[in-house]
């Protein structure tokens, strides 16, 4: 088992004829990763990979019965690409664009809640299922199926975080990139929630960063609803208020969002919580012991 | 992107958003000259610089001169302006070396019968715009925040259809408001949460925002800033940046694609990805070290850009050691390794240098590094890497 994504899902890149998208449908692809086509308007015809070009994502739906799409088009175009995507019944849609302008992403997070589908990102590496789907550009390699459940709103931190469960021989079920922008698709919590219902997933990791009161929010819900043992990370300690640190998100403002607060949040929650970044996998594993 | 209250105002005139009438100038004389134009007999002259906090700011060079303050004649804006250009202030918001002060906005003055606060942000949490209006007009609204939050009013609003009559009529209703001052703020707030759905503002901020004696709503300060990401759909708006206000070096590396950011400390630090970034600041924290820098060379990271990053970090004269922590993932450890040994040559290091090589094509681009005599101390994971930094700068 696993969450979102195995190895039935089919799925598109929308933005498939581009660089990024071109290049990323190939490494997917090679991973193993059931990919089934691309869409970009005004391209149908062509071929990216072996793989057929079409001009909606309806369309592609009709004729390879894609479920999942993966975000590759231009940040000015994205919120349409999602919205497409939703419209055509698409069941995870991962936006791995970054630079999205937020206000996009107030009409697109409605109609998203409205509808069946999850919205991964943007501005995120992606989702993986180690060994059965990748969607997104996460080096494939480093992952090892197994128990941990790993969330995270950065990218290669993510990779660090998968490197060091690897190593200490756990594996992970489900390793899912929420993004770093300031509205994303899916939280911290709508993931608690399917980890929590997951027979793979037997430990949670959840990385995050300053800015916002997400990590709040989750430690509240863990508190409340999760059993499984959790454990986090809280990167941004040394980082002035004020200042945009690369994420759109990652920013202090009004003494709100800071490590600390966020941090004394989770441990009240019963979180272990990681004191420094080299040891994210060991706090998976004190976590896994305490609950036992 | 942040602007001057100056341009600011600009902003909210042609949005109809009143403002008092005010002249941008650079020298005493054209502050004096502003002063004459707006007749008299009080104006106020007000330093021009993104951070906030100006009223209370003092100036370096003249510790008796505030950031803004009211004058009576032309002679006084004039002297009040030669205090302040050219001149540092210092405001909560600057540190203690302080901002520059290039230009001052004379603005006239009006009778005040109440001031209030008002900023639409985006909130987070709800996914919506928010309108906030506070009765503590004038105050720090972090301290209104934390010591009365019941103070704030909040309403949020659709972008898409803007705020409407009805939550105007609650917040005049909750704040006191009445008569020909209500009939005013419906137009007042509905065109500011306009102003920041048609500007894609991050923030819009209005502190304090008056009723004068007459039921005005008018906006005393201005303070405008926009969401980066979409600036793309306002070029107008990009000609407003004040290169002058930012860190040079962080302009030198947003130009060539790189996210930096300068802090205190003498560890400097060259990672991919933000939240590694972030994270590599902390474990030199951890380890008792202070790192120099925020620097995210970004996923696929080429030669050219490494080597700007170098040149960018090392132009710091606080940079006592450099770690470099790379994850590779699309960006393989043979470029990164090909980077850092043509930026050696280019840039040529008089720090020691950690570097902590993980990932794609690891062990050969370790190789190349250990082959090119380049004096590099290798570390073998990240706290290995943290530790070998630390110790280097002791």
């Amino acid at each position: 088992m696993s969450i979102l994504v195995n190895k039935e899902t089919r799925v598109i890149c929308q933005g498939i004829t581009g660089k990024a998208g071109a290049f990323h449908t190939k490494g997917c692809k090679e991973y193993g990763t059931q990919m089934v086509g691309g869409v970009t308007p005004g391209k149908k015809g062509e071929t990216v990979e072996g793989l057929p070009v079409f001009d909606t994502v309806q369309e592609a739906v009709e004729q390879t019965g894609a479920n999942a799409s993966m975000i590759f088009v231009p940040p000015a175009f994205t919120a349409d690409a999602i919205l497409e995507a939703v419209d055509a019944g698409i069941k995870v849609i991962c936006a791995i664009t970054e630079g999205v302008p937020v206000l996009d992403m107030v009409h697109v997070y409605d109609v998203v809640r409205k509808s069946n589908s999850y919205l991964i990102g943007p501005n995120c590496p992606g989702i993986i299922t180690p060994g059965e789907c990748k969607i997104g550009i996460m080096p494939g390699y480093i992952h090892k199926p197994g128990a941990v459940g790993i969330m995270s709103r950065s990218g290669t931190l993510t990779y660090e975080a998968v490197w060091q469960t690897s190593q200490l021989g756990l594996g992970q079920s489900t390793c899912v990139g929420i993004g770093g922008d300031p509205i994303i698709g899916t939280s911290q919590i709508d993931l608690l929630e399917l980890y929590e219902k997951d027979d793979a997933t037997e430990v949670i990791l959840m990385i995050g960063e300053i800015g916002g009161d997400a990590e709040e929010k989750a430690a509240e819900y863990v508190a409340k609803y999760v059993t499984k043992p959790v454990a986090a990370f809280i990167a941004g300690a040394t980082a002035p208020p004020g200042k945009r640190m690369g994420h759109a998100g990652a920013i202090i403002s009004g003494g709100k969002g800071t490590a600390a607060e966020k941090v004394a949040a989770l441990e009240a929650a019963g979180i272990v919580v990681a004191p420094s970044p080299a040891d994210m996998a060991k706090a998976v594993a004190e976590a896994m012991k305490r609950r036992k | 992107m942040k602007i001057h209250e100056y341009q600011a105002k600009e902003l909210f005139r042609k949005a109809q958003v009143p403002v008092l009438e005010g002249y941008v100038a650079r020298t005493p004389e054209e502050a004096a000259a502003a002063y004459v134009k707006l007749g008299g007999p009080i104006a106020v002259v007000k330093a021009q610089v993104h951070a906030g906090g100006r009223g209370k700011g003092t100036v370096v060079q003249v510790p008796t001169q505030r950031g803004v303050q009211l004058v009576k004649s032309a002679e006084e804006a004039a002297k009040v302006a030669k205090n302040l250009i050219g001149n540092d202030l210092v405001t909560i918001q600057t540190g203690e070396q302080g901002s520059r002060v290039n230009q001052v906005f004379v603005e006239a003055g009006c009778k005040i019968a109440r001031e209030l606060y008002a900023a639409v942000v985006l909130d987070r949490a709800e996914k919506m715009p928010l309108l906030m209006v506070s009765s503590e007009g004038g105050v720090e609204i972090e301290t209104v925040a934390h010591e009365t939050p019941e103070k704030i009013l909040r309403e949020h609003f659709d972008p898409a259809h803007g705020l409407q009559s009805f939550q105007v009529r609650k917040l005049c209703k909750k704040l006191g408001i009445e008569g020909p001052a209500a009939k005013n703020a419906d137009g007042f707030f509905k065109k500011l949460c306009k102003i920041f759905v048609d500007l894609d503002c991050a923030m819009a901020e209005i502190n304090p925002l008056v009723i004068t004696e007459a039921g005005e709503m008018v906006a005393l300060d201005a303070k405008v800033t926009f969401d980066d990401n979409a600036m793309f759909r306002h070029p107008d708006l990009k000609a407003l940046r004040d290169l002058a206000e930012e860190e040079p070096a962080e302009v030198r590396a947003s130009n060539t694609g790189l996210s930096y950011v300068k802090l205190d400390g003498n560890i400097a630090c060259l990672v991919n990805g933000a939240g590694l970034a972030m994270a590599t600041m902390d474990i030199i924290k951890y380890h008792g070290g202070a790192p120099a820098n925020f620097l995210d060379v970004g996923g696929g990271a080429n030669t050219q850009q490494v080597t700007e990053a170098f040149r960018i970090i090392l132009s710091d004269p606080n940079v006592k050691a450099i770690l470099v922590n790379i994850f590779g993932g699309i960006a393989r450890c043979t470029t990164i390794a090909t980077a850092l040994i043509e930026a050696s040559k280019e840039v040529g290091f008089t720090v020691p240098l950690v570097v902590r090589l993980e990932g794609t094509e690891v062990e050969e681009g370790k190789r190349m590094l250990k082959e090119s005599g380049l004096a590099v101390i290798a570390a073998d994971n990240l706290t290995d890497a943290a530790m070998k930094v630390v110790a280097s700068v002791k």
